[in-house]
Order: C-alpha cells, then sequence, then structure tokens
C-alpha cells in the first residue's frame, strides 16, 4: 500500500537561468552550476585600479596562461559553498575527535622529549608554509576572473588556515596550551638552517605576481612534494620513533591533499591542454620552480626521512606532470 | 625569551592560531611582498594593536556554517517542493526580487573579490584573517541567493540573467560603479568603503529593508536566507567599526583622509540606497516601514550616535548628512517616478499604485507626497486606464559618479533639479548633486573614466542605436515580458491564474505517492 497525496503543480515557464541555459541547455540545473557559472561580472568596468592601472578589474591579463573561457576549469568535486563546507565540517568533526582522544590520553606529553621536540623542529613549522599557502591562494581568489577557478582557490586559502591551525594545535597539546611550544618552534622556521631554504621559498612565492603561476608553484609544485614527503613519509618515520599516534593528529591533511588532487589534476589538464602556448608557459615555470620546491625539501627529508623519500616521491610527481604533457628536468626517467 | 607556563587565554589562543603563523620576512623586503600599503598615505605604525573583531577558527567556522547551509537549504528544497512562490502576497513584490538579484547579488560576488584581495594585501595577519572570512562569506551569499531565487526564476520573468544585466543596463551602473569604485581604491579605501560606510553604517538600509520585505511578503526562500545570512552580518559590521577604529588610532595623519573617505562613501551610498527607497515605499505589496522612518531610526539615530562616538578621534558626521536627511522625503518619489517612466529599459515591471497605497503615502509622507507627487501619479493613472500608458523615449542626463539621472531636487525647493557642473580639461561633466561633484574634484581623473550607459548607447558600444534593440539585444531583456507596465504582464496574467482569479489554464493536477 501506497499512500497519495495530491497536489498542485505549476508547469515552470524556464528551467534555470539564462546564462546557465546558455551552457547547458534550458534543463533543470544544478546547484554546483547555478552558483559557479557566469555570476561575475566580466565587462564595462568603470575605473582602472590605483593598485594596477595598466589593467581593467577582473583582466584576463593578470597571468600569462591564456584561455577562451576560464569556466572551463572545473572543480570535479562540484564544491559550491554550501557543499564545501558540508564537507569540511565533516572531516573537523573526525579531527576534533581526535585530538580529543590524544589529549584526554596524553598521547603527545608521554612520548620521550627527543620526539616531542622532533615534531616542533620538523612537523610544526610547516604552519607558516601553511599560512604562506593561504595567502597565495587568498591572492588568486581575489585575480582569477571565473567563479569555478577564483572558488576553488578561496575554499584551499581557508583550507590552509586550518591546516595551519591543526598544525599549531599539536604544539599546543605538547606545552599545555602555554604557547611556549610554538614560540619554540618558531625559531627552528627562522633561524635553523634546515628551514631557510623553505623559508626562503615561501617568500620568494609571496611576490610572484602571476596568479597562475602562483597556484602551480604553491598547490601543485610545492605541495605535490611537500604533502607525501610530511604526512605519508615523515608520518612513518615518525612511527618507527614511537610516536604513531601522531598520525592521529594529521589525518586531516592526509584526506584533504588526496582531495585537492582531483581538482589541481584538473585543472592543469585543462589549461595545458588548451593551448600550446598555455603548455609552454606552464613548462617554463615548471622547469624555474620544481628544483627549488625540491631543494627547498631536502634538509628536511636528509634529517627525516632519508633523500631516497624525497626522490621517490619527484618521480611520482614527474610521472603526474607527464601525464598533461609537463616534464620536470631534474628528475631521471 | 620568558618561561611561560600559564595556559593562554581566549584572546592570546587565537592570536597563536591565526597571526602567530606570520613572521617578519627577511628574504624579500616586506614592501615587495604588501606592495599596496603604502600608496594611499595610510600610516599603520603597529599591526600587533590590532584587535580581531571575531574569534573564529577554521574548525569552528566550518562547522557552525555547515549546520546554517544544511537548514538552509532545507527550506530551499521544501519551498520548491511546495511551490511557495504561490503564497506571496502579490507577484508585484517578485519585483523587489529582479531588483535585489541584478542590483545587489553582484555586489557580493565583488565583495567576495575585494576582500580576497585585501584578504592578500594587509601584513597584519590579524587583519588578513578576518578580511578572508568575510570574503568567503561573501560568495556564500552571493551564492545562496542565485538559490534563493532560483524557483522564482522558474515561475516569473525578469530574473533569467541577473550578472549579465548588471554589467550592462543602464541603472545597474549605479551598484556596479560604486563597488568598482571600492574595488579599484587601495586597501585601506575598500575597507572604510565597503567595511565600515556600506556594512556598519548602512547594512539596516540595504541588506535588511530587502530580507523584512521578503518576511513581510511571505518570501520564505529569501527571508530564511535572510536569518541565515545575519550571523555574517553581524561579523561584518564588527569588522567594520574595528577598522575604523584601527586606522585612527595608528596616526593623527590618518584622520583627513578618513574623513574624505567617510564623506565620499556617505554620499556615495545614500544615492544608492534611493533604489532601495523606492524598493520599499513602491514595489512591496505589503510595506514594512516607510524610507523616511527607516532612514530616522537607521541613519539619523543610529549613525548620529556612531558620529558621536567617532568624535574623539576627531571625525564629524559625513558632509551633506543634512541634504540627506532632508532628501528622505523625496528621493523615493522621484526614484520611482523615474523608473516608472523608463520601464521599457528595465529588468522589472513598475505600475502606479493603488488608492489605499497613495492614502499610506500621503500619511507617510504628509509634507511632501501630496504636495508634490501625488497629482502626477494620478495623471499617470488615469493616463494609463485610458490606454496611454506613459513611458519616456528619451534618454535621461546621468551624473558623472553615482551614475542615477539628474532626477533629484535641490533641498531648499523641491520644484527645482539639483545638477551641477564642470569643466574638466576642456570637457563638460554632470552632476546630480555637489556631494557628487566634490567626489570628482578630489580625483578627477578616475571618474572621468566612467562607463555612463547613456554615452555609451549613443556611442554605439551597446549593440545598436535605438534604445529597443539596446534593450533586447544588448541587456537580454524580453520587452514586455520581463519589463514594462505590470497590469496586463505576463506574470500578472499568471499570478491571477495561480489565485484563482482566472480560470486555471496553465495548472495541471498531479498525485505524488509517498
Amino acid at each position: 500500500m501506497t499512500i497519495e497525496i495530491k497536489t498542485t503543480s505549476v508547469e515552470p515557464i524556464r528551467n534555470t537561468y539564462s546564462a546557465i541555459a546558455r551552457r547547458f541547455g534550458d534543463k533543470p540545473a544544478t546547484r554546483y552550476q547555478e552558483a559557479s557559472f557566469d555570476i561575475e561580472a566580466k565587462t564595462n568596468f568603470h575605473y582602472r585600479p590605483l593598485w594596477d592601472p595598466k589593467r581593467t578589474l577582473n583582466d584576463p591579463s593578470r597571468t600569462a596562461v591564456q584561455m577562451e573561457d576560464w569556466h572551463a576549469v572545473t572543480d570535479p568535486r562540484q564544491f559550491f559553498y554550501g557543499a564545501y563546507v558540508g564537507n569540511r565540517a565533516k572531516m573537523q568533526e573526525a579531527a576534533e575527535s581526535n585530538f580529543g582522544f590524544c589529549d584526554k590520553r596524553n598521547l603527545l606529553t608521554r612520548l620521550p622529549e627527543e620526539t616531542q621536540h622532533q615534531l616542533l623542529r620538523f612537523l610544526v613549522p610547516l604552519r607558516h608554509v601553511e599560512l604562506g599557502a593561504n595567502m597565495n591562494n587568498s591572492k588568486i581568489a581575489g585575480d582569477a576572473i571565473a567563479t569555478t577557478v577564483a572558488q576553488m582557490h578561496m575554499f584551499a586559502a581557508t583550507d590552509r588556515l586550518g591546516i595551519g591551525q591543526y598544525l599549531s594545535r599539536i604544539a599546543l597539546l605538547l606545552d599545555g596550551s602555554t604557547g611556549k611550544a610554538l614560540d619554540e618552534s618558531k625559531t627552528f622556521w627562522m633561524d635553523d638552517e634546515l628551514w631557510q631554504p623553505m623559508r626562503k621559498l615561501v617568500e620568494d612565492m609571496l611576490v610572484i605576481d602571476d596568479w597562475f603561476e602562483v597556484t602551480l608553484v604553491q598547490n601543485v609544485l610545492l605541495d605535490g612534494l611537500m604533502y607525501p614527503l610530511i604526512y605519508d613519509w615523515m608520518d612513518a618515520w615518525l612511527g618507527e620513533q614511537g610516536a604513531e599516534d601522531v598520525s592521529l593528529l594529521t589525518e586531516f591533511q592526509r584526506d584533504w591533499y588526496k582531495e585537492s588532487l582531483r581538482w589541481t589534476n584538473a585543472m592543469i589538464k585543462t589549461v595545458a591542454g588548451e593551448s600550446e602556448s598555455n603548455r609552454g608557459q606552464l613548462q617554463a615555470w615548471v622547469a624555474r620552480w620544481e628544483p627549488r620546491a625540491y631543494e627547498a625539501l631536502k634538509p628536511i627529508a636528509q634529517a627525516t626521512t632519508g633523500l631516497d623519500a624525497l626522490d621517490e616521491i619527484r618521480a611520482e610527481l614527474s610521472a603526474r606532470l607527464k601525464k598533461v604533457g609537463l616534464e620536470s628536468t631534474g628528475v631521471q626517467a | 625569551m620568558a618561561i611561560k607556563n600559564k595556559k593562554l587565554n581566549l584572546k592570546d589562543k587565537y592570536q597563536y592560531l591565526t597571526r602567530d603563523m606570520a613572521w617578519e620576512p627577511t628574504y624579500q623586503k616586506k614592501e615587495d611582498i604588501y606592495p599596496d600599503e603604502q600608496f594611499e598615505g595610510i600610516k599603520i605604525t603597529d599591526w600587533s594593536q590590532w584587535e580581531d573583531p571575531f574569534r573564529l577558527t577554521m574548525d569552528a567556522y566550518w562547522k557552525y556554517q555547515a549546520e546554517k547551509e544544511k537548514k538552509l537549504y532545507a527550506i530551499f528544497d521544501a519551498f520548491a517542493q511546495n511551490n511557495g512562490h504561490q503564497n506571496i502576497t502579490d507577484a508585484r513584490y517578485v519585483n523587489a526580487l529582479k531588483l535585489f538579484l541584478s542590483g545587489v547579488s553582484p555586489l557580493e560576488y565583488a565583495a567576495f573579490q575585494g576582500y580576497a584581495r585585501v584578504g592578500r594585501q594587509f601584513s597584519g595577519a590579524g587583519a588578513r584573517v578576518a578580511c578572508q572570512m568575510q570574503a568567503i562569506d561573501e560568495l556564500r551569499h552571493s551564492q545562496t541567493q542565485q538559490h534563493a531565487m532560483s524557483h522564482y526564476n522558474k515561475h516569473f520573468n525578469g530574473l533569467h540573467d541577473a550578472a549579465h544585466q548588471h554589467d550592462r543596463i543602464w541603472f545597474l551602473s549605479v551598484p556596479k560603479s560604486f563597488f568598482d569604485d571600492a574595488r579599484s581604491a587601495g586597501p585601506f579605501e575598500f575597507l572604510t568603503a565597503i567595511s565600515f560606510s556600506f556594512e556598519y553604517v548602512l547594512t539596516n538600509l540595504l541588506f535588511v529593508p530587502f530580507m523584512s520585505g521578503a518576511a513581510y511578503n511571505g518570501d520564505m526562500a529569501t527571508v530564511t536566507f535572510g536569518f541565515s545570512a545575519q550571523s555574517d552580518e553581524a561579523r561584518h559590521m564588527t569588522l567594520g567599526l574595528e577598522v575604523i577604529k584601527f586606522i585612527l588610532e595608528q596616526h593623527e595623519d590618518n584622520v583627513p583622509i578618513i574623513q574624505r573617505w567617510i564623506d565620499k562613501w556617505f554620499w556615495r551610498g545614500f544615492r544608492l540606497l534611493s533604489l532601495v527607497g523606492m524598493m520599499m515605499d513602491y514595489m512591496l505589496p505589503n510595506k514594512v516601514m516607510s524610507w523616511a522612518e527607516a532612514w530616522e531610526v537607521y541613519y539619523e539615530q543610529n549613525g548620529g550616535a556612531l558620529f558621536k562616538d567617532l568624535e574623539r578621534y576627531g571625525i564629524r558626521p559625513p558632509k551633506y548628512q543634512d541634504i540627506a536627511n532632508d532628501a528622505k522625503n523625496h528621493v523615493s518619489h522621484q526614484a520611482w517616478s523615474t523608473f516608472y517612466q523608463y520601464s521599457q529599459a528595465t529588468n522589472f515591471h513598475t505600475w502606479m499604485p493603488e488608492e489605499e497605497e497613495m492614502a499610506w503615502l500621503s500619511e507617510k509622507y504628509p509634507e511632501t507626497f501630496d504636495k508634490y507627487y501625488r497629482a502626477r501619479f494620478e495623471h499617470w493613472d488615469k493616463e494609463h486606464k485610458e490606454g496611454r500608458r506613459f513611458y519616456n523615449n528619451t534618454l535621461p542626463q546621468l551624473c558623472q559618479v553615482c551614475q542615477i539621472p539628474v532626477i533629484f531636487t535641490e533641498k531648499d525647493d523641491p520644484t527645482v533639479f539639483s545638477h551641477r557642473q564642470i569643466k574638466h580639461e576642456g570637457e563638460r561633466y554632470h552632476f546630480c548633486s555637489d556631494g557628487c561633484c566634490d567626489i570628482f574634484k578630489n580625483e578627477p581623473e578616475k571618474y572621468i573614466q566612467a562607463w555612463l550607459p547613456v554615452h555609451q548607447i549613443y556611442q554605439g558600444n551597446c549593440g545598436g542605436a535605438d534604445v529597443a534593440t539596446v534593450v533586447e539585444k544588448y541587456y537580454h531583456i524580453n520587452p514586455g515580458v520581463d519589463n514594462m507596465e505590470y497590469h496586463g504582464s505576463p506574470d500578472h496574467q499568471r499570478w491571477l491564474d495561480i489565485k484563482g482569479l482566472k480560470p486555471l489554464k496553465s495548472q495541471s493536477e498531479k498525485k505524488t505517492a509517498a
């Protein structure tokens, strides 16, 4: 048996907004489509920015990469704001429970002093790298002209702030929330020779003007080496020191990176595939920056996982780039 | 380093989780990393004095916002499933949504872009983080508004191409140029314009009237969005106040710069709000309060208290505030007259108020409505009933700054149009007021660039020489369907069908198994 509710239904006069219908036809649209395509201003800007008088607002020439239509770069995750925060709310719930578990059982403070020191020296300073990533992605969100592209970077910006905060909380677990461990960890970032190539790289990235260059260097090249090195290899290395519980506190980052590969891969594939000149431009950036990302991570790998790990990761990144027709020159085939 | 053994309080903990992740760069120069921080002349001596206007770590943000989104979208779904558009007071109300979706939603997106940019630009990490949170909130608002109005778009005309129209339609250059002006300024002016003047001083006169209008007119989708955005807006207002106090406290040389920006952005905001005034007085079938009342409460009283509070920094109330206060009894009538006449070139319908609405206007505007406006409206109404609906086929003179046609009148004489003009480098420029003229004189090189819709039509940059072609081809307006007189329009007809006032034509009955 079923029950039947009688409802009146009024036929719609159209199925979606005209801009969406022009792209996808006049049929019911997804929430991702109505939120992500053609909601930004495109033309007839009134005043040239005082901070960049050679260009207009929303000027496509803020990157050397040229696309017929930047909306060709879409998000395989179909994240608009609501979908994004819904997903992250679930991830943070898991992270919260892990942090709570470690805190309650004093899992970090029970570690040998030497291991605690290693966490402050090798892991926690990455919060500063995350802040750089946060700034870079916020810049891109302000410069990219299509909503499909801009929103992915805005989400990445807030993600990176969140990751920096999770890393900071590891230190707060270690020092009983006094801030002492964060102060100590920051001295490594500022003065420890091991971190200086990385700090220089991060500062150098902050003066790159071209937003697509920034996303390639930050979200593809550096993250492509850093995330596997830190959150897979160094995680295993810490496990060997008896600090396997730390994995609970970096689970967010592993899940996050796996997910971020989906949109970064789709983005470079579409952009490199658009034209030979785009591919050439991306290739030049890869040649300039991939070796620097490698060099920046080298002292950290040497002090922890061993350089072989970084070389293996480098080969994986190289294979990933090869799929979109890019070569990283520093790698033996 | 001092040995710390005390647990951090909430404030210090939040600082460790935000600004402490930043560091003093040594490999690159600070001015190369933050190249836009100097050129406006604002002096920041110590960013560490920045008080975080709210303390929200990302995990908490994701959690709270996701809860809000979940509830909001549940209402959107229920609204669509139950054809909630049938429960509004009257289909004339939908025209307020057309104004909102084409005039305000694109500003939410522009705000997202602007805040993302300044969220990178400040060398103070605390301010950056606060701006980034506003950036992603603004993205939220622009997107949830698309979704809130998606169902209306399926059942009414004129909502179908809002962002395209925002870039083109003559009167939409009023809100667009407002935000372009802020986004093309430096980061400190952007915050003074948007966080302070727009969000803090004027939001109760812009965002809130639309949401209250929705509440009073049975629009569950939009009002639910409004409630859902309330806590975001509260954060944005807090940021607005912190920004202004912080800049003023940093250096006394900042005071005259901020004063000039407050004068400018008050006046630009006031002009922009003419559109909201006419919406409140004329477009809402069930009225919330009159524009004059709203202005008294939200500007004269609240704004008065605010500027009293800012006195100690050497800030005085905005220049020409007296003119704005006086104009509260006129602007909505003057704006609606204009839109009524030029309804063939707008993306929404217009109409003359019904008798009881005229009576309401007389009551709310005892000094002005009967004296200056009623006769004109009764004449147009009579003409319409006799088959001569009035449309004005000439193109109006626009103000070079606010881009509203020169339709407003002098403070001391409501029978005389307020019109100013000056010559700049051999060219003549026209203004609606001393307020707009002053803004031009401070930055002529900026405002000579304005994309003035009427000039652009005359110069042949809008797809055709005659207005009809421009409206249809360039603006994407379906003439007579999306716009012009409401009575007799397809929207009106459809509404009569929905309400069963005419035999049901398009309605079918469907059985849903559950």
